[in-house]
């Protein structure tokens, strides 16, 4: 006789059970929304969400339902239409102070929700997005600090009467001290300056040399510092842009990666993220020749030379009055005159240095200097190259004096809008390279998941079809088991919340293929028994016994391979083998555990003469 | 219903001289071809631009090339990609370059010409992220091939470790071979393939040797052939069912899955295939030509007693 104790019974039934309840949020879908969040962060009062509410229903825009969530409203729209309309029209409405963002919600009912209990999430390939990796340079960050010292340290030594150079190389600072014996005094002053440093020092000839560089410890800091740093000027970037579950997080030592699903403009994220732009506003050299010095290609003292847009040279004071930094608030808008322009807000020592400036310059021009950093393959095919850009985006004459209040010109509406958001969110701590990108449209997300459905359907289907004529009673018995096995894979999944790509579903579909084999070594076991004269109670017992072994040495040889690739794989291959390690797992429970409850439920009590096997 | 009611053995091992010949003509036509033509590999190895544009009505590759040809990008690879809609363009990284903003000027460039033109998806990849994914690939291979090897000697025997590890890297080089013969593209997700294939084949032998192991701890008698034959001629039925499920689903993969997993598919189908022979004759034949015999598989003195309770 067959049978199997009322524990493992049970067991089978709560994992089903369990399971299809943990699967269950799956089945409802999501509705297009749009969440509205404060840009301060502060959390969306009352009468704010009644007066979103009013006004979607004073504009004819129809909402299915709209809740509070953390800090912000949520909105549900019964298609993509109403969303995209209600959104524009909100944007409009609510102005400037509210970040508006585009998602998909689940339809999960409450009781689930309640239940902690979520969809899967899909990934980025299923649902559309971008994916960007970022190399934050770290060494800009270790060049500035030593350059900092460097400067420190010269005016440290003028100060005594001491004459040198210093000047930050290779990773220290080194100063050249003209006399040898200054070198004690030098060395005591600049320990005392900076402790921290490691210092060494020595003679040559009638000059010395001091040289400091940074503890090791003090390296990893500096670079930590600024990524963390970036990876927070990057969260205020992401916000500008209105994403809704954005991802920023580090990767390794040095990369930062950033993924913004549904993004609505992936092109305009691509430009903005790791753009270093910024401006610097300084006073044009009045009554100087530019065209002169550009001549010769030298400025005159306390000048800069550079060009405008039409490559056109203009002499600026090397001084600059404010800067990007000191920027507080930037909105794009328009000009008296209908030009595209960025309204900015300076801080306090901003706004008092431009204040002086307008006043001691009135009817003199002014000019907004552009500054872009770009990073170049170099000719040789080795390290990238910084270059830093520099151009007057406009010129201006002082008409009246201004202190925080004031706009920039120049720029096309495009150039304008991701000015102001850039302004905004702060400039990066040290420049930051794309190093890898991946933008999936929101259409070809769709085809993905459909595309991916069909196949796992199909593919279903063909090997039920198969099994069950082949193996017969049995082959639905592992129908059932594959059953099974595929909502135990999508309640792990909703459980563990990792991301299902297009890859983890090919995952799933291989596990349905080899899910089956489990059972196949069984039932052709359990057919051999019989084939040698063995009862059929003993044979379904052998065939079971028997099949085990073969079964777990050959699983677990599939899962190494699944385990190296999760290891060593990214993105979409890890999901791959997430999916297919879970498949593995879930299929060795279904199919040896959960066929043989069925199987001694039907056939387990009685004598049997033969078996539909 | 039974597929396969054998009146009596296949004689499998017995041909397998012409089955030698055959996997090592195969797999030397791979590595000659692979070091001759190289893989045609994607962007995810190489670094570049990848962009898959959807177009209103049926594209026009020569419009599009010449559109680009005018935009600078006269080196790009343009191509359908699934539909006659959808075109994917490539462009290789170039010294003097910058190429992170190429996929929004690409796109630029192809919307100039006055079409509607939807983005659908673009890639880009920096050279040293390539090279970084080449090294963890390659590496991952043979990570995955060195544990394999010390999981069957640890549960077999090294003779059967050294027959599988045949087995796999025979399987893995076909189908490096036939990707390198044909050049179809390889990207990250055909890696992802050919470690699944490694995982699937291995399977396969592994259920081999397993039968193997059992009759030649219960058939003490014979030589090691025979019984090898009978074994393989057990579980031939097996064998033939877990690769016709296994096909089915991956032709319906291949047949619905969409274009972006048609290589992935088209990969594992061609690694079942191998993966299915190479667990009979490779897996087999380099254990037997290892002297293989039943003292190595006699069992640890303690389990003798378990073997024939079983039945």
């Amino acid at each position: 006789m067959n049978r199997y104790p009322l524990w493992k019974n049970l067991l089978v039934l709560t994992a089903v059970i369990g399971g299809a309840l943990v699967a269950l949020p799956n089945i409802y879908g999501d509705d297009p929304a749009v969440l509205i969040s404060r840009e301060d962060e502060r959390e969306i009062t009352e009468l704010e969400a009644d007066a979103v509410r009013r006004a979607l229903s004073l504009a004819g825009i129809e909402y299915i339902g709209a809740q509070e969530r953390e800090n912000s409203v949520l909105i549900r729209f019964d298609s993509v239409d109403r969303q995209l309309s209600a959104s524009d029209f909100l944007r409009e409405e609510l102005g400037p102070g509210y970040v508006l963002a585009l998602t998909l919600m689940p339809r999960t009912p409450q009781w689930l929700a309640s239940l902690g209990l979520k969809p899967m999430s899909l990934g980025l390939d299923l649902r559309g997005g971008v994916h960007f990796l970022f190399e934050v340079d770290t060494e800009a960050a270790v060049r500035k600090r030593l350059e900092g010292y460097a400067e420190d340290f010269s005016r440290r030594l003028r100060d005594e009467g001491i004459r040198r150079s210093a000047q930050a190389l290779d990773g220290r600072v080194r100063v050249e001290l003209r006399r040898a014996e200054d070198l004690a005094q030098a060395e005591a002053l600049l320990t005392e300056l900076e402790p921290e440093l490691e210092f060494d020092s020595g003679t040559d000839g009638e000059a010395a040399w001091i040289t400091a560089s940074l503890s090791a410890a003090r390296l990893r800091e500096l670079r930590d510092n600024a990524i963390t740093k970036n990876i927070t000027i990057l969260r205020n970037r992401v916000n500008e842009l209105g994403v809704a579950e954005p991802l920023v997080q580090r990767q390794g030592s040095e990369r930062i990666v950033v993924q913004l699903p549904g993004v609505q403009d992936p092109a305009q994220a691509a430009r903005v993220l790791d753009s270093v732009a910024t401006v610097e506003f300084r006073l044009v050299c009045y009554g100087e020749n530019q065209f002169e010095a550009a001549r010769i290609g030298r400025a005159p003292i306390g000048c800069e030379l550079l060009e405008d847009e039409q490559g056109q040279p203009v002499l600026l004071r090397r001084s600059v009055i404010a800067a990007g930094g000191q920027i507080v608030d930037a909105r794009q808008g328009f000009s008296e005159d209908g030009q595209p322009a960025v309204h900015v807000a300076l801080d306090g020592r901003g706004a008092d240095a431009m204040l002086e400036a307008t006043q001691e310059n009135l009817q003199r021009p002014m000019a907004v200097v552009f500054i872009e950093q770009k990073r170049e393959q170099s000719e040789d095919g080795g390290e990238p190259v910084t270059r830093e850009e520099r151009k007057v985006i406009s010129e201006a004459t002082i008409r009246g004096v201004f202190s925080s209040r004031f706009q920039i010109t120049g720029l096309n509406i495009v150039e304008a809008r991701d000015l102001a958001l850039l302004l905004r969110a702060g400039a990066l701590e040290v420049p930051i390279f794309k190093v890898e990108e991946r933008t999936v449209g929101p259409s070809l997300g769709q085809d993905n998941i459909d595309q991916g459905m069909r196949a796992i359907i199909a593919g279903l289907l063909l090997v039920v079809l198969f099994i069950s004529i082949y193996y017969r009673v049995f082959g639905m018995i592992a129908t059932l088991a594959l059953g099974a096995n595929m909502v135990l894979i999508v309640a792990l999944l909703s459980l563990l919340q990792a991301a299902l790509t297009l890859p983890g579903i090919a995952g799933i579909v291989l596990t349905v293929g080899m899910a089956v084999d489990a059972n196949v070594l069984i039932f052709e076991r359990i057919r051999e028994e019989l084939r040698n004269g063995n009862s059929p109670q003993a044979s379904i017992r052998a065939g079971y016994d028997k099949a085990l072994v073969t079964i777990a040495d050959a699983n677990i040889t599939t899962l190494i391979a699944a385990l190296v690739l999760f290891t060593f794989g990214t993105g979409p291959i890890k999901g791959f083998a997430v999916t297919l390690s879970l498949g593995i797992l879930m299929s060795m429970f279904t199919a040896i555990v959960g066929t043989r409850a069925v199987v001694n439920l039907i056939y387990g009590r009685r004598r049997l003469g033969r078996l539909a096997v | 219903m039974e597929l396969l009611r054998l009146r009596r053995e296949i004689d499998f091992l017995s041909r397998r001289r012409i089955a030698t010949v055959v996997s090592l003509a195969l797999v030397a036509a791979s590595i000659a071809s692979f070091a001759v033509r190289g893989l045609n590999l994607g962007i995810d190895f190489t670094g570049g631009v990848l962009l898959e544009v959807g177009y209103e009505k049926d594209a026009d590759l020569g419009a599009i090339r010449s559109l680009l040809e005018k935009g600078g990008y006269g080196d790009a690879q343009v191509q359908n990609f699934g539909a006659a809609r959808d075109v994917l363009i490539r462009v290789f990284p170039k010294e003097g370059v910058d190429a992170r903003g190429q996929g929004e000027e690409l796109l630029g460039v192809l919307r100039g010409g006055g079409e509607q033109v939807e983005l659908r998806r673009v890639e880009f990849v920096g050279p040293q992220v390539g090279q970084e994914l080449t090294e963890r690939g390659g590496l991952a291979v043979l990570f995955a091939l060195v544990m394999i090897l010390l999981y069957v000697m640890l549960r077999f025997q090294w003779k059967f470790a050294v027959g599988s590890v045949a087995a796999l890297a025979h399987d893995v080089i076909i189908i490096l071979g036939i990707f390198s013969i044909f050049q179809l593209p390889f990207d990250l997700t055909i890696l992802a393939a050919a470690l699944a294939v490694i995982g699937y084949s291995l399977n396969d032998t592994i259920v081999v040797f397993d039968r193997i192991r059992e009759n030649f701890r219960r058939i003490r008698a014979g030589d090691a052939q025979g019984i090898m034959n009978a074994s393989i001629n057990q579980i031939l039925g097996r064998t033939v069912i877990t690769s016709l499920t296994t096909l089915l689903v991956l032709a319906a993969l291949f047949a619905l899955g969409g274009e972006a997993l048609s290589g992935f598919s088209s990969a594992l189908i061609i690694g079942v295939i191998v993966g299915t022979y190479s667990s009979i004759y490779v897996a087999g034949n380099t254990a037997l030509a290892l002297n293989v015999s039943a003292q190595d598989l006699l069992p640890p003195k303690k389990e003798t007693g378990n073997d024939g309770a079983v039945t």
